[in-house]
C-alpha cells in the first residue's frame, strides 16, 4: 500500500479512467482481498448501479455479496450498521443524496454514534455512497449536495473525489477504515454516457492498490495571488478561472478538499497565509455551509495578514430550481469565480 | 349517451391525451441530445418519467374524482395531471421551464403542482402518502365529503412512509384511497426481486382495510373497483388500498438501456397496449367509429396546442429563481 497525492493536472498516460470506473475498479479489488466486504443498495446488481459504481461486480461476485435492495432505506441502512457490528464491512449506495431525507435516522443517529455509545468497543466500518449536484435540469429533489448537512454531523467522515485517480484511492480508504464514510461523488464528474462529464475528472488511474488518505487537502495548482478552495465539479471552476486569472498575470493557487470531514485546516491556512487571499466555492446552500467553515477555520487562527475579506461562492439560499435559464443563473461556474477574485484584487485595503 | 358511456368516452380521450402527450414529449426531449445523448441538454433537460402503458390507472381511478378531490401523483406524473384536469398547457410550459409553467419553471417534470384542481407528485418514493392522509382528514374535518388518492408504485410499496400511512389513515378512518401502479419494476428492480408477498392488496389487511387487486390494465375493471372505494371513502367508511397490474412500455427513465428486461418483453407488453384494445371493446360495445374520432382528434389538438404555448412562452428571468422560497 502506498500513499499517493499526483496533482490532477498530471499529464495523461495509459490508463485514463472515469470516477465511475475507478470506484467500481476500487471495490472490486477490495472485494477480491476482503471477504467481509458487501454490497447493498438499489439497482447496484445486474445493472451496476444507476450511476456505474458497480459495474460488472454482480457477475463477478454474485448475488450473496452484491444485493439488489428494495427501496427501504431506512432498512437496509440500518441493517448495514448491523452487519457492520457483525464483521463485515459494508458498501451502501443510496442513489441521490436527496433520497437521505427518507432515512436519515439510520445514517446520522445511528451510524454516526455506534463508536460513541459503545464507548469505542463497537465500530462501524461502512461506505454510503451517493450522487451530489446538479446542473442538468434534475431539479430540486435529485440536484442537492448537502455537504454541509454531513459534514456538520459528529462521527462520520465525509469524501469527495474530483477526478478518478482520486476516486479510487479514496474509495480504497473509505472501505479500510472503521469508520462509517460517506463518499459523495458528484454528477458533473462521474464519466456516464448519459451526463455530462467535466473532462478534467477524467484522469490516469494506476492499476494497482494505493490511498488517498482521509482527511488530506491536495493543492492541485500553486499561485501566490489567492487562495481558490473547492471541492468535486468547483475545483474544475476554480483551475478553468485560474488558467483565465493567469492571463491578467494572476496567479491563483487552487486547493481540492477532497475530504470535507475531517477537514484539513492545516493546507489550507498555509495557502491563505503565502496568498493573504481566499475564495471559497462549492455548489451546496450558501449560509452555514463549507464556505463558511473554511473562512472561519482561517479567520480564527489570525492566519495572514489577510489583504482582503475572504469571500465565498455557492447555490444561494434557495431550491434548486428547474429551468436551465434558473439554474445556470445560481450554479456556481468559472465565470463567477474569475469575477469575484477581479474583485477580491481590486477591493484590497 | 347515458352517464356510464359518457364516463367511458372520457377515459378513452383521456387516455388518448395521455398517450398523445407523451408521443410529443419524446422528440422534444431528444432535440439537442442526439448525436450523443447528454440529459442536460436541449429543450427539456433532466429526467424524464414517461407513462405509456399506465394510462389506466388515471382515467380508471380520476374517473370518479371531482375537482375538490386531493391527488398526490409520483415521479412518473403526466396521465395522471392529465386525467386530474390540471392546466394541460401550464402543466407543458413547466415541463420545458417557462415562465407560464405552473411554478414558472422552478420545478419540472417531477413537480407538478396544480393547487387548482388539486393535484401535486414528487421525486421522492412514497412521499405522497402522508399528505394525502392529511387532506383526507383536512377534508372531513371541515364537514366536506371530499376524499384524497394517493397514487404510488409496487416499489413504494416496501418504503416505511406507505406502511405508516396506511396505517395512520385506518387508525383516524381518513378518506383517502392508496392507488399502486404495479408495473413490475422500480427502476431496474423486478417487484418478485425485493417484495416480499406476491400481491400488495394483501397488505391491506394489516391495516384493518379493503384490499383490491386489478389483475387487468383495463379501464372498466379499475373504475369499476375505483368506484367502490372511492364511494367508501366518501361514506365516511375509511381508506382502502387498490393494487392495480399495470405496464411501462419505456424505460424508467428516457434514454434507460433496459438491459433488465427478458427478451421481447417490451414487444409482448405493446401487443397488450390498453390504448387500442379499449378502442376495440368500444367499438364493439357499439360507440360509433365516428365518435371515437372525433374524441380522438379533439384529445390531440388540446395536446398539440399545449405544446405551442409551452415552445412561444418565454423563459424566465434569472432573477425569478429567488421568488417563492417563502410564501
Amino acid at each position: 500500500m502506498s500513499s499517493s497525492d499526483k496533482p490532477i493536472s498530471a499529464p495523461p498516460a495509459e490508463r485514463r479512467l472515469t470516477i465511475a470506473k475507478a470506484m467500481s475498479e476500487a471495490i472490486g479489488q477490495e472485494m477480491e482481498r476482503d471477504s467481509s466486504i458487501i454490497l447493498l443498495g438499489e439497482d447496484i446488481g445486474r445493472m451496476g448501479g444507476v450511476f456505474g459504481t458497480t459495474t460488472g461486480l454482480f457477475d463477478q461476485f454474485g448475488k450473496d455479496r452484491v444485493k439488489d435492495t428494495p427501496i427501504s432505506e431506512t432498512a437496509f441502512i440500518g441493517a448495514a450498521v448491523g452487519m457492520a457490528a457483525g464483521g463485515m464491512r459494508p458498501i451502501v449506495e443510496l442513489m441521490f443524496v436527496d433520497f437521505f431525507g427518507v432515512c436519515m435516522d439510520a445514517i446520522y443517529n445511528l451510524a454516526a454514534k455506534q463508536s460513541y455509545f459503545s464507548g469505542g468497543k463497537v465500530s462501524c466500518p461502512m461506505v454510503l455512497m451517493t450522487s451530489v449536484g446538479g446542473g442538468y435540469g434534475d431539479a430540486g429533489q435529485h440536484s442537492q449536495c448537502l455537504y454541509a448537512t454531513f459534514g456538520h454531523l459528529p462521527g462520520m467522515k465525509v469524501v469527495m473525489p474530483s477526478n478518478a485517480h482520486d476516486a479510487k484511492g479514496l474509495m480504497l480508504s473509505a472501505i479500510r477504515d472503521d469508520n462509517p464514510v460517506i463518499f459523495m461523488f458528484h454528477k458533473a464528474l462521474q464519466g456516464m454516457g448519459w451526463l455530462g462529464t467535466i473532462a478534467g475528472s477524467i484522469t490516469d488511474t494506476p492499476d494497482d492498490d494505493y490511498v488517498v488518505p482521509i482527511g488530506k487537502a491536495n493543492i492541485v495548482r500553486e499561485g501566490r495571488d489567492v487562495t481558490l478552495v473547492g471541492l468535486g465539479a468547483t475545483v474544475h471552476h476554480g483551475l478553468e478561472a485560474a488558467t483565465r486569472l493567469a492571463d491578467a498575470s494572476i496567479e491563483a493557487e487552487v486547493i481540492d478538499l477532497r475530504t470535507i470531514a475531517p477537514l484539513d485546516r492545516q493546507t489550507i491556512i498555509q495557502s491563505v497565509s503565502k496568498t493573504g487571499r481566499l475564495l471559497v466555492v462549492d455548489d451546496d446552500y450558501l449560509s452555514f455551509g463549507v464556505g463558511a467553515e473554511v473562512i472561519a477555520s482561517v479567520c480564527e487562527t489570525g492566519a495572514g495578514p489577510l489583504k482582503c475579506p475572504p469571500q465565498r461562492i455557492a447555490h444561494p439560499d434557495i431550491p434548486i430550481p428547474f429551468s436551465p435559464v434558473l439554474e445556470h443563473f445560481v450554479l456556481p461556474d468559472a465565470k463567477k469565480i474569475e469575477q469575484a477574485v477581479l474583485s477580491m484584487m481590486k477591493d484590497e485595503k | 349517451m347515458s352517464s356510464n358511456e359518457n364516463k367511458r368516452l372520457w377515459m378513452y380521450a383521456n387516455m388518448v391525451k395521455s398517450r398523445h402527450f407523451e408521443d410529443l414529449i419524446k422528440p422534444a426531449y431528444f432535440e439537442g441530445k442526439s448525436p450523443v445523448f447528454n440529459m442536460a441538454k436541449g429543450p427539456i433537460p433532466g429526467e424524464m418519467h414517461l407513462s405509456d402503458g399506465q394510462e389506466p390507472c388515471a382515467v380508471g381511478i380520476c374517473a370518479h374524482l371531482r375537482e375538490d378531490d386531493v391527488v398526490t401523483a409520483t415521479h412518473r406524473p403526466h396521465h395522471i395531471a392529465i386525467a386530474k384536469g390540471v392546466d394541460i398547457n401550464a402543466m407543458t410550459a413547466e415541463i420545458f421551464g417557462k415562465k407560464g409553467g405552473l411554478a414558472g419553471g422552478r420545478g419540472g417534470h417531477m413537480h407538478l403542482f396544480d393547487p387548482a384542481v388539486n393535484f401535486s407528485c414528487s421525486g421522492i418514493i412514497a412521499q405522497g402518502l402522508g399528505p394525502a392522509v392529511g387532506a383526507a382528514m383536512a377534508a372531513k374535518l371541515s364537514g366536506s365529503d371530499a376524499v384524497a388518492v394517493a397514487f404510488l408504485g409496487e416499489g413504494a410499496a416496501n418504503q416505511g412512509a406507505f406502511h405508516e400511512a396506511l396505517n395512520l389513515a385506518s387508525v383516524w378512518k381518513a378518506p383517502v384511497v392508496f392507488v399502486i401502479e404495479d408495473n413490475s419494476y422500480g427502476i431496474s428492480v423486478s417487484k418478485s426481486d425485493c417484495t416480499a408477498v406476491e400481491r400488495n392488496a394483501v397488505r391491506a389487511i394489516s391495516y384493518d382495510m379493503p384490499g383490491h387487486h386489478v389483475a387487468k390494465n383495463d379501464p372498466d375493471a379499475i373504475s369499476e373497483i375505483a368506484g367502490e372505494a372511492i364511494r367508501y371513502a366518501r361514506n365516511g367508511q375509511g381508506p382502502s388500498l387498490i393494487e392495480i397490474e399495470t405496464s411501462r412500455l419505456e424505460g424508467h427513465f428516457m434514454g434507460d438501456p433496459e438491459g433488465y428486461r427478458p427478451d421481447g418483453e417490451v414487444d409482448r407488453l405493446r401487443e397488450l397496449d390498453p390504448i387500442p384494445k379499449y378502442r376495440a371493446r368500444l367499438l364493439a360495445d357499439g360507440f360509433e367509429e365516428a365518435d371515437l374520432e372525433s374524441a380522438e382528434q379533439d384529445a390531440r389538438n388540446i395536446v398539440e396546442r399545449a405544446f405551442s404555448f409551452a415552445r412561444e412562452n418565454q423563459y424566465p428571468e434569472p432573477e425569478e429563481a429567488y421568488d417563492h422560497v417563502f410564501v
